[in-house]
């Protein structure tokens, strides 16, 4: 019971950040029918921002506030994110619009390689670790030695993750751009007759899943402490299975999906073996893909003629 | 845009505007950079981590950007200036006609110049750099060549000419390789015995992986072959009572001359052939065995284009629908696809082990695959000569950087051009899917014809979503 409900805490904490992650692709697919590669290391990218922002300002400037410093971080690596997927967007993805339906995928693909090699370059190859923050936490249930804690990062992670969750889908339910989004991914070209900025539109869409994936890289940096040039990878494919699995599209489902993936894996990890975690987590998208490809919260698809 | 439009004169009254655009460039590359590039984090002796600035890198890199940027816009102003001067009649009739009757003579003529050259190559290199140990990189780079040739010409069976796209090809590739590995080090198979029995072991993977995956299309497909991928390469990894683990199989038998092996001893390929003994043998054999194997695979690939389920692939590539309309059985037609490209992928692999001598995990990882899908897309789906001459431009340029030791004078001693290796591949394929997002040879030259083949341009090809 108290393994259980620690694997609980700790799977919701990391299905949390998957579902961070997802919200990038499940949008981007939903409104321009791509599959962005580059999001898992544009997630990578943030996490590097947010280490270097966290040692300028504790280091450097001597803030001595953690919390004040994550608050700075957190917005600006937010900030400086976007400035990258809006940055890509603009110069692979915008001219192959309309362009052969691979073209995209493929330029994606080249990014993401370009992506996490120009961090090698640029910060090296070895894994980077962070000073320790924001130890200790509540200690929730004690019984027989194994005591179930629920660390102060955690509740952060989650705290950060359920508000921004909020204003995100406030944003898109509720505002002009929200409805603009919506209205793009419904039918582009109908949009556009109606005065929608398409271009604008989706610019602001990768703008945003760039946001939201840095804001998954602070706090994929503060639980783990650690980040190197390769972490984009398989956390970026995992968000992605989220998204499929939560039925791309629909941004409900990509949280759920986020969850579910990360509640999956640490369960796997801890009653199975923790070396097939990411087998476990790539068989669920295939079998998920295969015989739910609408996913759990998604519109089936309609075969045209 | 407005000035460009109207003629060359304007052009460069519109040079400020030009500036500015560039400016903007150069901003929004320091943002980029701010403090990835800025700062570059160091592991100290207590393993806590410094900031060392680096400024100067990012202005050298703002400046670079802004000097593109000019240079860009300068070009592109220069060519709308020449469009606008011709009618715009005669670019549609070009879209239509010109490109693929160039083109199509142009494929006519290359395969075979192509093939003369490759055969010819070792001889080339030996003569060139004046012996045989010291032509050693130039066949080694063939060898490495041809590999992906061969792993394209596979590859574009499924991607090419069925449309089915498969980001996990690689994952033939390592099971070609284990195979020939495990059979050969467990039970002593010779080379020749487990070629055959590598293909139809990736064949059958093919097969597995290919009935779950019938009814998924496009970007789904392709998601869910990179995770089989995935998976095959983290179960090598895992499975260390069969596979060693991540530290792979070493010491796997070495290529036989069909059983003459290439020693310096009594019965080697030297002493039969009274040759005097060289390691290189052993490399122009090899070179000459990936070259075979490549022409094998271009030759089935032709052939089979020809043949009703070749047929059958390209009309699944245009529309699954109206194929499945018309009583093709999709699902043969695909299974087919993906075993014969998984056959080609297995056969190289097998080559890969038996050319290094040690098979690890980490060679089969998503890169290759993302590598050989470049290939086959940047060659023009489905074009033979284009993916061969898309194959030498993105193995062997990379491969040119290592000769780029002058530029240590350029940017200093610490300066490494295989640092760039990769960062300069993802660059270039974005690159060129912007350039040509059809790739290189994106005619169409229909299989089978009622009275005369004529070419059809990339553009008017409406690929379906398969």
């Amino acid at each position: 019971m108290d393994v259980f409900l620690q694997q609980l805490i700790n799977g919701l904490t990391l299905g949390s950040i998957y579902g961070l992650i997802a919200i990038g692709y499940t949008m981007v697919f939903g409104i321009i029918g791509m599959v962005n590669f580059a999001h898992g290391d544009v997630f990578m990218v943030s996490s590097f921002i947010a280490l270097i922002l966290f040692l300028l300002l504790t280091t450097w400037l001597g803030l001595s506030s953690i919390a004040l410093a994550l608050l700075i971080v957190l917005v600006l690596t937010m900030a400086l994110t976007a400035l990258w997927g809006w940055a890509i967007e603009r110069v692979a993805y915008r001219p192959l619009r309309g362009s052969f339906r691979l073209a995209p995928l493929i330029s994606a693909i080249g990014v993401s390689i370009f992506l996490s090699n120009f961090v090698q370059v640029a910060q090296g190859a070895r894994n980077k670790p962070t000073p320790p923050m924001l130890n200790g936490g509540f200690t929730l249930l004690d019984q027989g030695g194994y005591a179930v804690t629920l660390s102060y990062k955690q509740c952060l992670i989650m705290a950060v993750t359920a508000v921004l969750l909020l204003g995100f889908w406030y944003l898109v339910q509720r505002t002009a751009f929200g409805r603009a989004q919506r209205a793009c991914e419904q039918d582009r070209r109908m949009a556009a007759l109606l005065g929608i900025d398409v271009d604008r539109t989706i610019s602001l869409t990768f703008v945003l899943g760039a946001a939201l994936a840095a804001v998954a890289g602070v706090l994929y940096l503060l639980y783990y402490g650690v980040v190197s040039f390769s972490d984009g990878f398989v956390p970026g494919v995992k968000a992605f299975t989220a998204a499929v699995l939560g039925g791309i599209g629909s941004l409900p489902g990509a949280v759920l999906g986020g969850l579910i993936i990360g509640l999956i894996e640490t369960f796997w990890s801890a009653y199975f073996s923790i070396e097939y975690k990411d087998v476990a987590a790539f068989s669920i998208l295939a079998i998920v893909l295969i015989f739910m490809p609408s996913g759990i919260l998604g519109r089936a698809e309609v075969e045209k003629v | 845009m407005q000035a460009s439009r109207t003629g060359r004169q304007d052009g460069a009254a519109a040079l400020p505007d030009i500036l500015r655009d560039a400016g903007i460039y150069a901003l929004v590359a320091l943002g980029l950079c701010v403090p990835i590039v800025s700062f570059r984090t160091e592991l100290t002796q207590n393993s806590a981590l410094d900031l060392v600035p680096r400024w100067a890198v990012v202005a050298g890199l703002c400046a670079a950007i802004f000097v593109l940027r000019v240079i860009q816009r300068l070009v592109l102003a220069r060519r709308d200036a020449r469009r606008a001067l011709t009618p715009s009649a005669h670019q549609a009739t070009e879209a239509v006609h010109g490109e693929p009757n160039a083109g199509q003579r142009a494929s006519r003529l290359a395969l075979p110049l192509f093939v003369g050259f490759a055969l010819g190559l070792p001889l080339i290199a030996v003569l060139a750099t004046g012996g045989l140990s010291q032509s050693r990189y130039w066949i080694d780079l063939g060898i490495l060549i041809l590999t992906y040739v061969m792993l394209g010409w596979g590859l574009n069976i499924v991607v090419g000419l069925a449309g089915l796209l498969d980001l996990g090809y690689v994952a033939f590739y390592a099971v070609g390789a284990y195979a020939y590995a495990l059979l050969s080090t467990s039970f002593g198979l010779s080379f020749w015995v487990c070629l055959p029995l590598a293909g139809l072991f990736a064949a059958l993977w093919g097969m597995l992986l290919g009935f779950p995956v019938l009814r998924l299309r496009g970007d789904y497909l392709a998601i869910v072959t990179l995770a089989f991928g995935e998976i095959i390469r983290l179960v090598l990894i895992n499975w260390v009572d069969l596979t060693g683990g991540a530290a792979g199989i070493s010491s796997i038998p070495r290529a036989t001359f069909f059983g003459i092996p290439f020693t310096a001893g009594e019965d080697g390929f030297a002493a039969r052939f009274g040759l005097s003994f060289d390691t290189m043998h052993r490399n122009v054999f090899l070179y000459y065995l990936i070259l075979a194997l490549a022409l094998l695979t271009n030759a089935v690939t032709l052939r089979l284009r020809r043949l009703p389920i070749g047929r059958a692939w390209e009309a699944l590539r245009e529309d699954e629908i109206a194929c499945r309309s018309l009583g093709i059985n999709t699902t043969t037609t695909k299974l087919t696809a993906f075993a014969l490209g998984a056959m080609f992928g297995g056969f190289a692999g097998s080559f890969f082990a038996v050319r290094q001598g040690f098979i690890s995990p980490e060679s089969f990882n998503f890169l290759e695959s993302a590598i050989i899908l470049a290939i086959v897309v940047l060659g023009g789906m489905g074009s033979q000569v284009g993916v061969a001459i898309a194959a030498i431009a993105m193995v062997g340029g990379p491969e040119m950087l290592r000769n780029l030791g002058f530029l240590r004078a350029v940017f200093g001693e610490g300066f490494d051009p295989n640092e760039y290796r990769l960062l300069l591949f993802g660059l270039a394929m974005v690159a060129m899917m912007v350039w040509r997002p059809r790739g290189l040879i994106s005619v169409r030259v229909p299989s089978v014809a009622l009275k005369e083949r004529r070419a059809i341009a990339g553009s008017l090809v409406r690929e379906g979503h398969g």
